[in-house]
């Protein structure tokens, strides 16, 4: 998958975690503009792996706060599995 | 401030006035004062000023049954374990003032962990100061770089900070989620080192893990599993050694921890294995070198108390009676508790939320009841728990008395 498929993929998974309908660009931050809590984190995280097959660690996630970050970090964790 | 100057020691209004490093805290300060505000005894705030058995002390001016203190098995007042404590502060004095690896070691410790060796028929104990270095320093030091730790998501705060603490990357899965946990085992690449960190009881609901079925799946990938059974110990299992035991899967477990603050009615943790190059931990686990050992009498009450809790079969079993009559009563009030069955000696009665959660708490410390509350974050899903922690100590009589107390003040807060 190329960029532009991962993020239309991505998209779609986040929309129903997206409950306010926040408009996503790569600036679009989960704990600011989302206001993802631990929980939402959780299940949005499991729902990417899955879809994709990767370990997303906490790591990892510790790395990735806005939307634009986590699109590169996929296309990044396909490439290299 | 020097007096007669009319102009301050220090510049004024400077930019970001009022924010230091403890700003970070003012929204748990806030939500703190609000609920204090609105006339609740502190629930974090409780002082026992006596302690009158495993099941009754005085708080805050009351007489009180105490029904939230993981004392599963009531050991706190046994008249042996009062008798070796005594012993040991007489012959070995008040302290070790020491680490484990200097001059901490006494023949306590050791015996101790031989105690430890017996009650889980295993070829290594190691005792730590609390639970919680045990397994912050088990889980950092085994997991390191490149190795994967896949964790239940409601783990205890000691095996997260177990994992902050070491290098090794961490992957959470949903609670007591078999399959959740082999997808991200069979992720893992290649090669890396892996740590199934798994729970018996988990403390907030009071439900045990599917273990048996789990501990298959971690070694069908080759992983290594550790299981806290801080919750179990002394209680679950036909040798009270856990839930691990009980599901018949004790000897799939390279690590088991647990602690001395509950059943064992002391202070102290531990780790057993029959890993055969165990002992190594005790040169290279930071929480277990750097840190003075716990003191004789500590180590002597825990371990006659260890000792006694293998002979606890009846004890046991009237904590199970006292478990199931508390769920039974409180289910048939109408309350909505953390499991359907009960699981454990752990009940947690589910509130609406904070303020109702600590209208209640209160409304049963005036009754002359002491539950725990507990609150997010320590909380899964957000929830505000009242947890109610039962004692083999506890009568028939007292859990009847325990169910009155909750209906009055469930019905006087409007929950049921």
């Amino acid at each position: 998958m190329d960029r532009s498929e991962v993020d239309s993929t991505i998209r779609s998974l986040i929309e129903p975690f997206n409950k306010k309908g926040v408009e996503l660009t790569d600036a679009t931050s989960f704990a600011g503009d989302l206001e993802f809590d631990s929980l939402t984190v959780m299940d949005f995280v499991a729902a990417i792996e899955d879809k994709f097959d990767i370990i997303i660690s906490m790591n990892q996630q510790a790395e990735i706060e806005n939307y634009g970050q986590l699109v590169d970090a996929v296309c990044k964790l396909q490439g290299g599995a | 401030m020097s007096e007669g100057i009319s102009q301050p020691d220090q510049p004024e209004a400077v930019a970001g006035e009022g924010k230091d490093l403890f700003s970070k805290f003012d929204d748990i300060i806030h939500t703190r004062e609000a609920l204090l505000a609105s006339g609740v005894e502190d629930p974090f705030n409780l002082v026992m000023e006596k302690v009158l058995s495993p099941t009754r002390a005085v708080c805050n001016g009351r007489d009180t049954i105490l029904l939230g203190t993981y004392n599963y098995m009531g050991m706190t007042f046994d008249p042996d374990v009062i008798e070796a404590g005594k012993q040991a502060l007489a012959d070995f004095g008040s302290g070790t003032t020491g680490s484990r690896v200097l001059n901490g070691t006494y023949q306590g410790h050791k015996a101790c962990e031989e105690a430890l060796k017996e009650f889980y028929a295993m070829d290594h104990a190691m005792v730590f100061s609390t639970g919680y270095q045990a397994n912050l320093g088990i889980i950092s030091t085994i997991a390191g770089k490149g190795d994967y730790i896949v964790l239940d998501i409601d783990s205890h705060a000691s095996i997260w900070d177990g994992c902050a603490m070491g290098n090794a990357e961490v992957v959470p899965f949903k609670h007591n989620d078999i399959e959740a946990m082999e997808k991200r085992l069979r992720r893992i690449p290649e090669g890396a080192g892996k740590l199934v960190v798994l729970e018996g009881v988990y403390s907030m609901l009071g439900d045990i893990a599917p273990l048996k079925e789990m501990i298959a799946v971690a070694k069908k990938y080759g992983a290594m599993v550790l299981v806290d059974e801080a919750h179990s110990m002394g209680f679950i299992g036909p040798n009270g050694r856990g839930v691990a035991e009980e599901q018949g899967c004790l000897e799939d477990v390279d690590f088991v921890i647990g602690t001395f603050s509950k059943s064992v009615g002391t202070v102290g943790g531990f780790c057993v294995s029959n890993h055969p190059k165990f002992e190594i931990m005790r040169l290279v686990c930071r929480p277990y070198v750097f840190t003075a050992s716990l003191p004789p009498s500590v180590v002597a009450t825990a371990a006659t108390s260890i000792r006694k809790l293998m002979h606890g079969g009846n004890k046991r079993a009237h904590l199970w009676e006292n478990s199931k009559r508390l769920h039974g009563g409180l289910t048939g009030m109408g309350f909505t508790l953390g499991t359907t069955e009960p699981q454990s000696a752990i009940v947690a009665v589910i509130m609406p939320d904070l303020e109702r959660g600590a209208a209640m708490w209160e409304a049963l410390l005036h009754e002359g009841l002491y539950v725990n509350l507990a609150r997010p974050p320590a909380t899964p899903a957000n929830m505000t728990l009242l947890r109610c922690s039962l004692c083999a100590e506890h009568s028939e009589e007292e859990v009847e008395t325990i169910l009155g107390m909750f209906e009055r003040a469930g019905k006087a807060v409007g929950i049921i």
